[in-house]
């Protein structure tokens, strides 16, 4: 690597780690209800919204009301993005004139949509009008963003409060969320990558004249909007088909650096929010440390790996490292930082082709999203999946300290032991039990468009990305038919609230419980050794839970090349 | 002799373990624990797979299978054993106590009236029934060389009781009527006298019941840590049928199935079976070393609640100071001079039996040399509620013999001594018209301020001088009490003294805060108010009045010689009525659950190594290029497979001793408890089984059994 490549990456951090602090801040502002610049514009909408819409943004729920809210307001989403799909050949803003999208297709990425997935077994710029790009995958780009980050605060509350039913308001955190955090982050990025060149445009597609044969069709839209979200909210879903690597996706270099600092940027932040919120920032910035730690690590074997390159390549006189599916504006370290922090976020956006990365630069991606999505991890759902794993490290580093664990005062027992087990299993079970229905059933098979080994590691890639509602894909499967589209959109559906729900019951739990005192012989989470064993548990069972999967696919294809 | 004994008494323990490990095959007692119910259900398949084999239809060769399906049952035996092992010490002491608690004839009264009772004493009228016809509420007399049929609080009479079938003790102990000290126990043995006692429990709820009960592990239910780690490990064990599962399809694609033999090896192999297999040893284990250290816990969540005890009462008088105050210092007022004033103070004591009054004399030898003598005609003054005073009225001296004694002790019209509390004998000086010494009040102010009692002495009702009366704070204290601060524990101190003085002896003892002047009201409240801030307080008790903080602290020890009442609200009970044993259940409590974080940390690290030995065995025909992987160098794939199943096995009998002796606790900060655990269970945990399974493998090849 040279000087510039290594600055590339120093570069993104530190912008990173110096936004955490005023964003994070923020943020816990906006959730404690106090004061904030943006009041005297907001407020009065804000709370015009809740006077048409009936709510009373005094009153608290227990946390079943809670998770009723949150997953009504998600089925209420679910069926306005079928239907808008289904129905949007009768419906404005379609130049084109697209057809209705088939119904496996529209439930599919409805629950992509809906559960912050983002998985898109369609091609945007063919598939969809423009309306249904605003009002179904843009919104649902806010909404489902608020969600998680709505269910993150409860749980936080949950962890601050004692002896109460009360974990907060989902509408209210909702509206606060979408309208306080989101828009004015998107507002600002849209136009900052509209000045770099990305498209922003009601106008039908573009015919241009090419230098050779003929006209070239040149699909246009109103991306900018679309991508700035898409990029915050952990989302992923391209306006075009090549996502990021679309040169009106994704124009400069510049623009590039933009959309991964957006990648990182609330998920990181949201860890000094917790901090903040909970009274004791060095818990926030442990939890930030913790997942740095993970990340440089497997940036450094995705960044070894394709640098190093193919020897079957090489031998051909082709040398520089894997080139192979990655633009050369970007070049290898610009596509693995992408690709690494896209796949550690649940955000699953693509500058470059998965399909065609190193076996072990395909590993890293894969294990990201295996691990649940909690190295960083989507907005909100990152920490909360982060947080689980916190009460599973504390609950058996507790008892080897020799006490009944708890976490920040509050005592971890069976309850919360279930839940987090809950948590922990689903999406392993889905992952693993979809990759082997996959491979078992004929229609499976039939869209595998390199079996074997490399096969393998496409249809595992396939369902770990939804199965951690990343998005991602790997490519090389055709995952637009009636199995993939059904059993994918199971898998996003099943781990997005089997999750989000049980996440919520241990912030109901928590919340009911009286807060321990700390004493000398409390168990201290801020330490480099809890970070260390924190680092150690997700690694452990992220391991075991995979490995054998993952010797089958990425690690034999690796040892085929290099032997 | 002992250890000859000892040596039986194992080897019977160890011959029942055995027989037991195989009776708990059981399905229906296995299924109680579920990762060892997994485990007999993988080696129930395999057994079939190596039946189908010798059939000729085998999956594997024949002896391989086989070879799994005997290590597969071992990992359950050795599972059993360990619970078997824990449960057999318990059943040997319940088996001793049983033998207390055999039927015996009691001698029931007809309800009489109290007064009657105390009047009639032995003689009173009595039947013969048997103990199991005794119930609640009624009367039984018991003579010395009866056995007590029934426990109960005793309503008239004192004895002495051997309580050594209970207690291990053998020193009889003094049982009478009203106080703290009225409580017996059915199965113990009157040495003397005779006690009426009324039956406080009904035949098979007795103490001795309980106990037998509780050690034998019968009414052991899992305490709510157990059930939360069991969930977890429960978690694992389905994440791991999940990736065993999968692997069949997974191999089907990749062109070469994998066998059922070798799935359910590795499913073994990774679940928690190391800290499965043990849990319940290790609960167990943790009643098992309270029992030894002579506390009976009436349940396993109270031991465990013990390691998390925040807070800690104890009594100021007989746990933090030796049980009476002693005399460290006379100090004149007026103008005498010392030795008059130890020697007026020793003559006042001669007759005081109490502990305070013995030390008078012993320090105004010890200071002084006088050695006080009781004289004829000399008439001692005792003390009563009404004078609230004591002391002494010597004769009028013959003149002749004046001049011999010291001039202030006598005199030819006599003289009368008293000492007493300060406020009592300043009423006593001024109500006889004598001035107050002006350095009397500076001086009883000053002994009041560093903690210490007052007493004045005066001499024909004019004050002589004040007697130092000081708390002994128990050797050793202050650094038991830095030891728990060390823990995390907090030490208050009850008292009945004032601030002032509750105040100075705290200092002296090194507690952390005290309660002065508590009464039963201010105890119960100030245990409430430490659980509404969120602690977990512990207290020891032995009164009646104890009883109510008792019942409201989370782990209430009652000392054995206390009333039954403290006994029943408690949640364990001293046989050794030592108050500072707290100390030693809060870290039993610590150890047991060490135990099981450090044994489960061990068990999910062993899972590395055993992925490393099985995966590339597992696929060495499909894959070739995984032996990579193989770098302990495994000779065969079956050997490597084997290898980790054997270690898998063998590792639970080698943790079989640390289940049972606990992951030993000390007394530093959290965090490096854990830094050390950590290394040795966590780090331990990844290399071990590296090391173990490459010396099986070796083993294996040396025996030409792969």
């Amino acid at each position: 690597m040279n000087l510039y490549e290594w600055l590339q990456i120093l570069l993104y951090l530190t912008v990173l780690f110096v936004l955490v602090k005023p964003l994070g801040g923020y943020m816990a502002r906006v959730y404690q209800n106090e004061r904030l610049i943006l009041d005297p514009i907001l407020g009065p909408i804000e709370r015009f919204m809740y006077r048409i819409s009936g709510i009373d943004s005094k009153t608290e729920m227990n946390w079943k009301t809670y998770a009723v809210a949150m997953l009504l307001f998600n089925a209420i989403g679910l069926l306005a993005v079928y239907f808008l799909q289904r129905l949007q050949a009768f419906l404005p803003l379609n130049p084109q004139g697209f057809g209705a999208v088939t119904p496996d297709s529209s439930w599919n990425t409805a629950t992509s949509f809906v559960t912050n997935t983002n998985w898109q077994g369609y091609g945007g710029e063919t598939t969809m009008s423009y309306l249904t790009q605003m009002l179904a995958m843009t919104v649902q780009n806010f909404v489902s963003a608020a969600t998680g980050m709505a269910v993150l605060v409860a749980l936080i509350r949950g962890i601050i409060r004692h002896t109460t039913k009360e974990i907060g308001n989902f509408w209210t955190d909702l509206t606060r969320t979408t309208m306080y955090i989101l828009v004015p982050l998107a507002l600002t990025l849209a136009l900052a990558l509209v000045s770099q060149g990305v498209v922003q445009t009601f106008h039908e597609s573009q015919t241009a004249s090419a230098l050779q044969s003929g006209g070239q069709t040149i699909a246009v839209g109103p991306a900018a909007s679309q991508i700035a979200i898409k990029q915050l909210g952990t989302n992923g879903g391209g306006f075009f088909n090549t996502n990021s690597a679309h040169p009106l996706e994704n124009p400069t270099p510049f623009s590039n650096f933009l959309e991964m600092l957006a990648l990182l940027l609330i998920p990181a932040a949201l860890c000094y929010t917790y901090g903040k919120m909970i009274g004791d920032t060095r818990q926030g910035w442990s939890l930030l440390i913790a997942m740095t730690i993970v990340f440089v690590a497997l940036l450094g074997v995705t960044v070894w790996a394709e640098k190093t390159g193919n020897p079957a390549i090489e031998a051909l006189g082709v040398v520089g490292g894997n080139m192979e599916g990655k633009e050369v504006r970007f070049g290898i370290v610009a596509s693995a930082l992408w690709t690494t922090a896209t796949t550690s976020v649940s955000n699953g956006a693509v500058n470059s082709m998965l399909d065609s990365y190193m076996p072990l630069g395909g590993l890293v991606p894969t294990w990201l999203m295996q691990l649940g999505e909690i190295i960083f991890g989507g907005v909100g759902s990152g920490l909360y999946g982060m947080l689980t794993f916190v009460i599973i490290a504390v609950f058996v580093a507790g008892l080897m300290v020799g006490r009944t664990p708890e976490y920040l005062g509050k005592k971890v027992e069976a309850y919360e032991m279930k839940m987090a087990s809950i948590i922990i299993l689903t999406p392993v079970i889905v992952t693993l039990a979809g990759t082997a229905s996959a491979l078992m059933s004929e229609a499976g098979r039939a869209t595998i468009f390199n079996p074997s080994v490399h096969g393998f590691s496409e249809v595992l890639y396939a369902f770990s990305s939804t199965a951690a509602n990343n998005g991602s894909a790997f490519a090389g499967l055709g995952a637009n038919n009636p199995f993939y589209n059904t059993a994918l959109g199971l898998a996003m559906l099943i781990v997005r609230f089997w999750l989000a729900v049980p996440v919520l019951a241990i912030a109901g739990a928590l919340a009911n419980k009286k807060k321990t005192p700390v004493s000398s012989g409390t168990l201290p989470t801020h330490t480099p050794l809890f970070i260390g064993w924190l680092i150690g548990v997700i690694v452990i069972v992220g391991a075991l839970s995979y490995l054998p999967a993952l010797a089958l696919g990425p690690i034999v294809e690796h040892l085929m090349i290099f032997k | 002799m002992t250890t000859k004994k000892q040596t039986t008494f194992r080897k019977e323990i160890y011959q029942r373990a055995i027989v037991e490990s195989f009776l708990k095959l059981n399905p229906r007692w296995m299924v109680r624990n579920p990762v060892m119910f997994v485990v007999e259900v993988g080696s129930a398949l395999t057994t079939l797979l190596w039946i189908q084999a010798i059939l000729g239809q085998g999956e594997a060769p024949t002896g391989f299978i086989g070879a799994i399906a005997l290590w597969l049952w071992f990992t359950v035996l050795f599972a059993n054993f360990s619970e078997a092992v824990a449960e057999g010490r318990g059943k040997a002491q319940a088996e001793s106590l049983r033998k207390a608690k055999q039927d015996t004839p009691a001698k029931q009264i007809a309800g009489l009236k109290l007064e009657s009772l105390q009047a009639e004493g032995a003689n009173i009228k009595h039947k013969v029934v048997s103990s199991t016809a005794l119930r609640k509420d009624d009367l039984y007399l018991v003579v010395a060389g009866d056995i007590l049929p029934a426990d109960g609080e005793i309503v008239a009479g004192i004895a002495s009781v051997d309580e050594s079938a209970v207690t291990g003790e053998s020193a009889p102990v003094v049982r009478e009527a009203g106080g703290d000290r009225s409580a017996v126990t059915g199965g113990t043995r009157l040495l003397s006298d005779w006690l009426i006692v009324k039956v406080s429990a009904d035949p098979g709820h007795g103490f001795l019941d309980r106990m037998i009960s509780m050690v034998e592990g019968a009414k052991r239910q899992k305490t709510p840590n157990e059930i939360a780690l069991n969930i977890l490990l429960a978690g694992f064990t389905i994440i791991f049928l999940v990736v065993c599962a999968t692997l069949l399809p997974f191999s089907i694609y990749s062109g070469g199935a994998i066998t059922i033999t070798v799935l359910a090896a590795l499913l073994v192999c990774l679940i928690p079976t190391t800290i499965g297999g043990l849990l319940s040893a290790i609960g167990i284990a943790g009643m098992d070393r309270m029992i030894q250290r002579n506390v009976i816990a009436m349940s396993g969540r109270a031991v465990e609640a013990a390691g998390d005890v925040d807070v800690l009462l104890l009594d100021k008088t007989g746990t933090i100071t030796l049980g009476n105050r002693q005399a460290v210092e006379f100090i004149p007022v007026n103008g005498i001079n010392a030795q008059e004033l130890a020697e007026a103070a020793q003559l006042a004591s001669l007759a005081d039996e109490t502990p305070e009054g013995r030390s008078i004399v012993v320090l105004a030898k010890e200071k002084f040399g006088s050695r006080g003598q009781t004289m004829e005609r000399m008439h001692f003054v005792p003390f009563t509620a009404q004078t609230r005073m004591s002391g002494v009225n010597l004769p009028p001296l013959h003149p002749s013999k004046l001049e011999k004694l010291h001039s202030n002790l006598g005199g030819p019209r006599g003289v009368e001594i008293r000492k007493g509390a300060p406020d009592t004998m300043i009423e006593l000086i001024q109500s006889n018209g004598h001035a107050i010494a002006s350095d009397l009040k500076p001086t009883v102010d000053s002994i009041a301020r560093t903690g210490g009692t007052p007493l004045v002495v005066t001499r024909d009702n004019q004050a002589l001088g004040v007697i130092h009366l000081k708390d002994i704070v128990k050797g050793g204290m202050k650094e038991r009490f830095a030891h728990l601060r060390k823990m995390g524990i907090k030490t208050v101190m009850i008292t009945g003294d004032n601030p002032l003085t509750a105040a100075a002896i705290a200092a002296e003892a090194g507690v952390d805060d005290f309660l002065a002047q508590a009464t039963p009201e201010a105890k119960l409240k100030l245990i409430r108010e430490y659980q509404t801030g969120g602690r977990l307080v512990a207290m020891t008790g032995d009164g009646t009045n104890d009883a109510p903080a008792l019942a409201q602290a989370d782990v209430a020890v009652a000392m054995n010689t206390g009333t039954q009442p403290a006994r029943e609200a408690a949640n364990m009970v001293d046989l050794d009525s030592n108050p500072t044993k707290l100390i030693e259940i809060v870290e039993i409590g610590k150890q047991l659950l060490m135990t099981r974080g450090s044994l489960t940390t061990f068990s999910l690290a062993n899972d590395v190594a055993k992925y490393f030995a099985i995966i590339p065995a597992a696929f060495a025909a499909t894959y070739p290029q995984l032996q990579t992987l193989n770098f302990m160098r495994l000779a065969t794939p079956e050997s490597a497979i084997l290898s980790a199943v054997i270690f898998n096995a063998l590792i639970i009998v080698a943790l079989i001793p640390l289940a049972l002796r606990g992951v030993p606790y000390r007394a530093v900060g959290a965090a490096q408890l854990l830094r050390d655990n950590l290394l040795i269970y966590g780090l331990g945990g990844l290399l071990v089984p590296f090391i173990g399974i490459k010396l099986i493998d070796i083993i294996l090849v040396l025996l030409k059994l792969v």
